[in-house]
């Protein structure tokens, strides 16, 4: 199956990645032949078997208790911020 | 003790010598670091080493030890982590620019139980970006070399750690396992790599990649040791709700029992000329040794295995999309200089991601979005149940499934980065054991007769049973005596 550039283009947008126009046309053979590949799914009778939505069966696992917990200081949190102001992350400017 | 003498003996050896005290932590560590100094330069297995905060460590531990309050019998072995776990105060970057000077302000669960056993932790292994691939050639910060033949691949992603403990500069090491990358770099680097069962260890601060499928394990020289460093990490976290409450065993306990006894399942699908000529071989050689120890070998079929692949570059690139997410440059990581807040996200991806992870966010966006989830994703998921229910068939007449780890032996730098699709070819073996969540090892069965190169043997067994596994392994190991060490790092 081929992907088109323009098809490409929009993945990318949904996924906030900004590619150069090398990249697209690259990224287009390679997707389109990882596609053609994965297509041999489709030989496959699926028809009511249930997905393995997760990998341990239900109730495998417990809930813990809804419980307030030690967690990290806003200072902490905020170490690693490529900028902050005050105790908030700082972003660009979203409205003009 | 010499310092090559302390190198060459195995991780439990070494925890009985530190118990006896004919040996301190800090020699030993010592040793590793200088080892790692003098190959790593050829090797290139560290991210970052940690060199004061690791002889702290250790001579904390010889403290504990003169005050006869060691923490576990692995107080004071020196091991080093996947740069994937977060470790507090030590930068971590998942081998990705997007991370770079990412200083963790918490540990991982393994990370912490590590050191509550009191292990030395020298530091951080390399490995293709975000664990995306299966030569470490994906590093950001370029490839780790396997210690067999500097020019090859020790594999991926976890091919730092396999490199690291094979060249004799870490007597164990942590790694991640998402579709193969504990078992093949294992395999191609001639060490023990276990991948536990889905839900036994916790991944509790381990970088996300494919969150059903990721899963933490050990990779060591013996599998003694590998049993070991699993056993002091296994069990139950409350904060992966993914953990498995289920007790953890002694896996050291029954460990010499023997194959005898044992039903060794062999999937037709996975000796069918797969493999290279030599690695067919041997794996067909270590059966034969199972059966002259006492084991019955028992054919068995697989018949959707050959559709792994495929599934799984469906459901992994479709959960890396969205566990990446987050790398948006807001909270922490690379932030790229932008004057609106939607090209700070697009600039920052683009200049922080490398070649696969946008691969993959890609062709996992696209196997999400409207109109195509149904005929992607969820079909790929439906193919995860035909694949885990072979399993279970084949486990209704076996204990445990034998193959090949990796259809070649290390190949080499550069062979297989200009076609994706190759590259993603290499897991054929080892894929379906994740998708169905079962624990799988590599244990080492043998050099290639022509390239000289170790061939792995993978195990697979049924959910929880990782002492059955690691009894099988051992007793292969036994058989075929010490395995050789390699000798292009010097």
């Amino acid at each position: 199956m081929a992907l088109s550039t323009e098809e490409v283009r929009r993945i990318a947008a949904l996924a906030r990645l900004r590619l150069s126009p090398e990249e697209e046309t690259r990224l287009a053979g390679e997707l389109s032949a990882i596609l053609d590949y994965v297509r041999q799914l489709e030989e496959l009778d699926v028809s009511g078997v249930e997905p393995m939505t997760h990998a341990l069966a239900a109730g495998e696992t417990p809930f813990r208790e809804d419980a307030v917990l030690p967690g990290l200081s806003p200072e902490e949190a905020l170490a690693n911020a490529p900028a902050r102001a005050g105790t908030c992350f700082q972003v660009p400017r979203i409205i003009e | 003790m010499s310092a090559p003498g302390i190198l060459e003996r195995s991780l439990t050896d070494l925890a009985q010598a530190l118990s006896r005290r004919e040996v301190s932590s800090e020699e030993i560590t010592a040793a590793c670091l200088s080892r790692i100094e003098a190959t790593d330069g050829k090797l290139h297995a560290f991210l970052r080493v940690a060199p004061e905060r690791s002889l702290a460590a250790a001579r904390a531990s010889d403290a504990r030890r003169a005050r006869g309050e060691a923490r576990s019998r692995l107080d004071g072995v020196p091991i080093a982590l996947k740069d994937i776990f977060l470790t507090k105060g030590l930068e971590t970057t998942c081998g990705s620019r997007i991370l770079e000077g990412f200083v963790p302000p918490f540990d991982s669960t393994v990370v912490e139980r590590l050191e509550a056993a009191g292990t030395v932790v020298v530091g951080k292994l390399n490995m293709d970006e975000f664990a995306m691939g299966s030569s470490n050639e994906n590093s950001a910060f370029g490839p780790c070399r396997n210690p067999w033949d500097l020019e090859r691949t020790p594999g991926g992603s976890s091919g730092g750690s396999a490199a690291a403990v094979a060249a004799r500069q870490v007597f164990g090491a942590f790694g991640t396992d998402t579709g193969g990358s504990i078992r093949q770099p294992a395999s191609l680097c001639g060490v023990v790599g276990v991948k536990p069962t889905y839900g036994r260890v916790s991944r509790y601060g381990v970088i996300a990649f494919a969150s059903s499928l990721d899963q933490v394990g050990p990779i060591a020289r013996t599998v003694p040791d590998a049993a070991a460093l699993l056993g002091a990490v296994a069990g139950h976290d409350p904060r992966d709700q993914t953990s498995s409450p289920l007790p953890v065993p002694d896996y050291l306990a029954g460990l010499e029992d023997g194959a005898r006894g044992l039903r060794i399942g062999v999937p037709r699908e996975w000796l069918q000329g797969g493999s290279e000529a030599g690695v067919e071989r041997r794996v067909r050689e270590a059966l034969s040794a199972y059966e002259a120890m006492g084991a019955t070998l028992v054919d068995v079929e697989l018949p959707h295995s050959k559709y792994g692949v495929a599934a799984y570059y469906l459901v992994a690139p479709a959960e890396a999309s969205s566990n990446l997410a987050r790398y948006d440059g807001v909270r922490f990581g690379l932030r790229a200089p932008a004057r609106a807040l939607g090209d700070m996200y697009g600039e920052t991806r683009d200049r922080g991601f490398g070649a696969e992870p946008k691969r993959r966010i890609m062709l996992g966006t696209y196997a999400l979005s409207a109109g195509y989830y149904d005929a992607y994703y969820l079909r790929a998921q439906k193919v995860r149940t035909l694949v885990r229910r072979d399993f279970d068939r084949a486990f209704e007449r076996c204990d445990l499934v034998a193959g090949p780890v990796s259809p070649t032996v290390a190949f080499r730098l550069g062979e297989k980065v200009a076609d994706p699709l190759q590259m993603y070819l290499a897991d054929v073996f080892t894929i379906s054991c994740n998708l169905a969540a079962l624990p799988g090892l590599s244990v080492p069965a043998g050099i290639h007769p022509e390239s000289k190169l170790p061939i792995g043997l993978q195990l697979v067994g049924r959910p929880f049973d990782e002492t059955t596994l690691l009894r099988a392994a051992r007793a292969l190991e036994r058989e075929m005596g010490p395995s050789p060490a390699p000798e292009a790092v010097g």
